[in-house]
């Protein structure tokens, strides 16, 4: 297994399945495995598994709703999509991301 | 916070829909993986690549879906309730075995929650429907150099209320027996003569009517007005909603009826039910010995205070014991020496409660050890399922199982069994919170009452006993399956050997435990029959048999005391022309009963009482041939003769401690004694007898002519061979024939009497016995159980000792000694625990050592002998094992 890519740090993928959501407006399981994989370049190991644990997650707390619906292919999909809680949501955790990351490079360029 | 419950139930709905929400998962995992497949065939893989890559890629799916409904539901719950219904199942699957566990726990646990509704309904909240028992404490007198309470006067009473000022109320409540006149019946029946704010204090209010209001306590006969109970306007007066302002005779006086109490109020007296109640003004109605409302002297009513809310015992006690002390400078000639004190509710000294504490105290005792045989015996038989079990748990902890949610599993189970057995249990205890009253005779035809409560604090402790019951039950299989070696119990090791085997001592010791706990219960049982013997073979100083004794209700009659005495005369001489009577006397206290004789402070020529005590004494007022007909010895000088009257000159007959304590040798008769100013000249003393109970302790006791002191309210005693049926019917027609309105009381042999007296000391050896036998069955059917597991494992062993010479006889000694070992080492343990324990019994042994060789024995020989029928059959069993079928299997 190529050790370059990284495992999904815990937490940061619910964050990620937001703002797929916020960018891409509703999608189902599936695609939003996808194109989590194609952004990171699939730098990123995912077990596509994993995904749905998170999916009911982030809905339990109101941040997505779910609904079946029909696919591209004509295939029965569930599709999720953002509501204005997770919108709310995606900001604050996008901020703090931010406000992170900006600081440990602060720390790691300093020492 | 507001996103955590709305998780909960987010977690919670799903908990409800899980097959919906199983099938859409299901369904959606299904199209994700189709969509992944479609994409690989459109990259060009082959059909078996795509689907490879489109699995490899999702990760394991079932993992997947216990994430998922890890995450979707409440896995605690989920798992509770899987360990549930696998639990039911199993106790389905050996009904022989659950009913045997849960007859157990039910035996045990019903014992514990009967025993607590007694205690509750009649130690700690002995009266229904009165409010805050808690605060309630009861009140009586002291006086120096005599152990036991007294009654409290009138005036005292008033100036404690006045004085004290951390006590909420005082008031008073005085059961009296009474004659109850509707139409032309009259009956006997039990009511209260009470203070004004009794209702108001209690907090117990009339449903139709008033209770009383201040000011009708004041006066003498001033307030003729009476509330009734429940039972007596529904059962006497058919609910007759106009019964206010109605009439009814009470002791011959008609009282104007006020009010009616609410349905479940029996009034404040443990034992008995009250039927009505007077204010105190009337009392001169009720009571013997005259008006005593403006007496200091006169000690006799029984009261109780409600404590300010923040007060507690020793606080009032403290405030009320100053009080006490002004009055007794202030008024030194009644009150010197005269103390007051407080009482917890189940310590009360004038209702059963006192009487009945002891009792209770040690059924407490008794019933948590059955509880624990009964536990022991169903962890026995858990730890010989769990060695049937042992595949199944070793199954279980080689797949993956955690040894934790083992023990959830096996916890859950005992929980499911002790459920059953609480539940059976509180049925018991619900048919036996009446049981109580059972063990008690009824006297003069009205029955006792004593109901046990189930109040939520009943359930709480049940509840709680029932809890205790799980987790000793699902320690034992518990510390079976924290010793499960996997690679040992894959193979097989099913054959045992007897005596032998490492768990085999958990079995062993818990049959133990359960013989020592027998042995403890057998042995107080034996110490309390022996006690209950010995006190029925006390001689009480008088005659029990061929004396009868019952009484004539004057004071109800309204008979004055020039009528009376000529009826007693009259009713005398008839009496004694009867055939078959070969004496009567009359006298105002029956020995031994309930009820309280008259006392008074004596002093006598030439003895010097201690500084700050004024010697007071006990005595009876008995008629001419009194001695005679009760069968008291004299010592030396005369009995009371008709010649003794109140013409003649004032005499006393003492006994012998009173001789010996006051003229210290000397010979007191000829000598004089001042009784309440008047002086008396001694012509007799009488051997001691028992006055109060049998158990007393000899005491200082005289005796003075009913004529010359005389009461309306005595009772007739009769010596004759006949029975107390046929006097009864005699004695009726002398009596009617004399006045047909008067009604005779119950006949009963002095025997009768004596054992009355003694039933608390019966209600406990018939509940120890009972529960003695209990246990011990508990603990034949441990032991048995033990002993065929053990023969039914050893079979192999059996059959080879068989094959290589070893007899029938040899096999039988063999598991019996087994057993007996057992058995032996039970009794040790439970004789270390009874010399320890048993002097617990304290007030309710009688001249019986706690450690009597007697009752250790019996309960030795009882415990072997059970034991011996308990082995035999595994025994047996054992010695007719076919060795060659052992050998084969």
């Amino acid at each position: 297994m190529p050790t370059s890519k990284s495992e999904v740090l815990q937490g940061t993928l619910d964050l990620l399945v937001l703002k797929t959501l916020d960018s891409m407006g509703p999608m189902h399981g599936f695609g939003i495995a996808l194109r989590i994989q194609q952004v990171s370049q699939d730098l990123l190991q995912l077990n596509q598994g994993t995904l749905y644990p998170a999916l009911l997650r982030l809905e339990q707390r109101g941040w997505i709703a779910s609904k079946w619906g029909v696919s591209e292919n004509n295939r029965k999909a569930k599709f999720y999509s953002l509501t204005r809680a997770g919108r709310k949501q995606l900001a604050q955790e996008a901020e703090s991301w931010d406000r992170m990351s900006t600081m440990i490079n602060r720390v790691l360029r300093t020492s | 916070m507001r996103e955590s419950i709305r998780v909960f139930i987010h977690r919670l709905a799903a908990l409800l829909q899980r097959r919906r929400l199983e099938s859409d998962l299901d369904e959606e995992l299904r199209s994700h993986l189709e969509m992944a497949v479609e994409l690989n065939l459109r990259k060009g893989m082959s059909p078996e690549e795509a689907r490879g890559e489109a699995f490899r890629g999702f990760g394991g799916i079932e993992q997947t879906k216990e994430l998922f409904r890890d995450q979707r539901g409440l896995p605690m719950i989920e798992t509770a309730l899987q360990d549930l219904r696998f639990g039911l199942r199993t106790v389905r699957r050996n009904p022989g075995f659950s009913l045997l566990a849960i007859l157990c726990l039910t035996l045990g646990i019903g014992a514990n929650a009967a025993v607590f509704s007694w205690i509750e309904g009649i130690l700690f909240r002995p009266y229904p429907a009165v409010t805050h028992q808690e605060q309630l404490l009861a009140l009586t007198g002291t006086a120096r150099g005599e152990s036991g309470p007294t009654g409290v006067s009138w005036p005292d009473f008033l100036d404690l209320q006045r004085n004290c000022t951390l006590i909420d109320s005082f008031f008073v409540s005085k059961i009296m027996g009474t004659t109850l006149s509707i139409g032309d019946r009259a009956e006997v029946t039990t009511g209260s003569i009470v203070s004004a704010n009794y209702f108001d204090a209690i907090g117990v209010h009339p449903i139709l009517g008033r209770g009383f209001v201040p000011g009708e306590d004041v006066g003498r006969n001033a307030h003729p007005v009476t509330v009734i109970s429940y039972q007596l306007w529904k059962g006497r007066f058919k609910g007759d909603p106009q019964i206010i302002g109605k009439t009814q005779r009470l002791n011959n006086v008609v009282h104007t009826i006020v009010g009616v109490m609410p349905e479940g109020f029996y009034g404040t007296f443990v034992g008995w039910a009250m039927q009505f109640w007077v204010p105190a003004s009337m009392e001169e109605i009720f009571e013997a010995g005259g008006y005593k409302l403006e007496d200091r002297g006169a000690r006799w009513i029984e009261s109780y205070v409600r404590l300010k809310p923040g007060v507690s015992r020793e606080q009032a006690q403290q405030e009320i014991a100053a009080v006490a002390k002004h009055l007794e400078t202030d008024y030194p000639d009644t009150n010197r020496g005269r103390g007051i004190r407080l009482w917890p509710l189940w310590e009360t000294p004038f209702n059963n409660a006192g009487a009945l504490l002891p009792t209770l105290e040690i059924m407490l005792a008794v019933v948590v050890f059955v509880l624990l045989i009964a536990c022991a015996n169903v962890g026995n038989l858990l730890l010989v399922r769990s060695f049937a079990r042992r595949h199944e748990m070793t199954v279980r902890l080689a797949i993956g199982a955690g040894r934790g949610r083992l023990l959830k599993q096996l916890f859950t189970e005992g929980l499911i069994l002790s459920a059953f057995g609480a539940a059976g249990g509180l049925l018991v205890a619900h048919w036996c919170r009446h049981a109580l009253v059972l063990l008690f005779p009824a006297r003069g035809g009205v029955a006792m009452h004593l109901p046990g409560e189930i109040d939520w604090r009943v359930l709480a402790v049940s509840g709680g006993v029932c809890f205790l019951a799980t987790l000793l039950l699902g320690l034992v299989p518990a510390m079976q399956t924290g010793k499960i070696n996997l690679a040992a119990a894959l193979k097989s090791d099913s054959a045992g050997v007897v005596g032998g085997g490492g768990r085999a001592w958990v079995r062993s010791g818990l049959v133990m435990v359960q013989v020592s706990l027998s042995f403890l219960l057998l042995v107080g049982a034996g110490l309390l029959l022996q006690s209950l013997q010995k006190i029925r073979n006390t001689s009480p100083g008088f005659s029990t048999r061929g004396v009868l004794d019952t009484a004539v209700n004057l004071t109800a009659a309204g008979y004055d005391a020039p009528r009376a005495q000529s009826f007693q005369d009259e009713l005398l001489t008839r009496v004694k022309a009867l055939p078959g009577v070969e004496s009567a006397a009359f006298a105002r206290m029956t020995p031994l009963s309930y009820g309280s004789y008259s006392s008074a402070p004596i002093t006598v020529d030439g003895y010097q009482p201690p500084p700050e005590e004024q010697p007071i004494v006990e005595y009876n007022e008995v008629g001419p041939d009194y001695f005679a007909t009760m069968g008291v010895l004299l010592v030396s000088g005369r009995e009371f003769t008709r010649a003794d009257d109140e013409k003649a000159a004032l005499v006393a007959v003492v006994n012998e401690t009173m001789a010996a304590q006051y003229w210290r040798g000397r010979n007191p008769i000829g000598e004089r004694v001042q009784v309440k100013d008047r002086w008396m000249q001694v012509v007799g003393v009488a051997k001691d007898s028992k006055y109060e109970s049998v158990r007393e302790a000899p005491k200082s006791f005289f005796y003075v002519p009913l004529r010359q002191n005389f009461s309306r309210g005595a009772g007739l005693y009769i010596r004759t061979p006949l029975s107390p049926e046929t006097m009864a019917a005699a004695l009726t027609r002398e009596v009617h024939a004399l006045d047909p309105g008067l009604a005779l009381f119950e006949v009963i042999t002095l025997q009768e009497q004596l054992d009355r007296s003694t039933s608390p000391q019966q209600v406990a050896v018939t509940l120890v016995g009972v529960l003695g036998g209990l246990a011990l069955l508990l603990s034949a059917i441990g032991l048995y159980g033990v002993m065929s597991y053990t023969v039914s494992q050893s079979t192999r062993e059996m059959g080879l000792r068989m094959a290589l010479g070893a007899g029938a006889s040899n096999l039988l000694k063999l598991v019996l000694s087994r057993g007996l070992a057992l058995t032996a080492g039970g009794v040790a343990l439970g004789a270390v625990a009874a010399f320890a324990l048993t002097r617990l019994l304290g007030n309710l042994l009688y001249k019986v050592s706690p450690r009597d060789p007697l009752a250790f024995g019996s309960a030795f020989m009882i415990l072997t002998v059970v034991s011996v029928a308990a082995c035999l059959l595994p025994a047996w069993r054992a010695s007719h094992i076919d060795p060659a079928r052992a050998l084969r299997e």
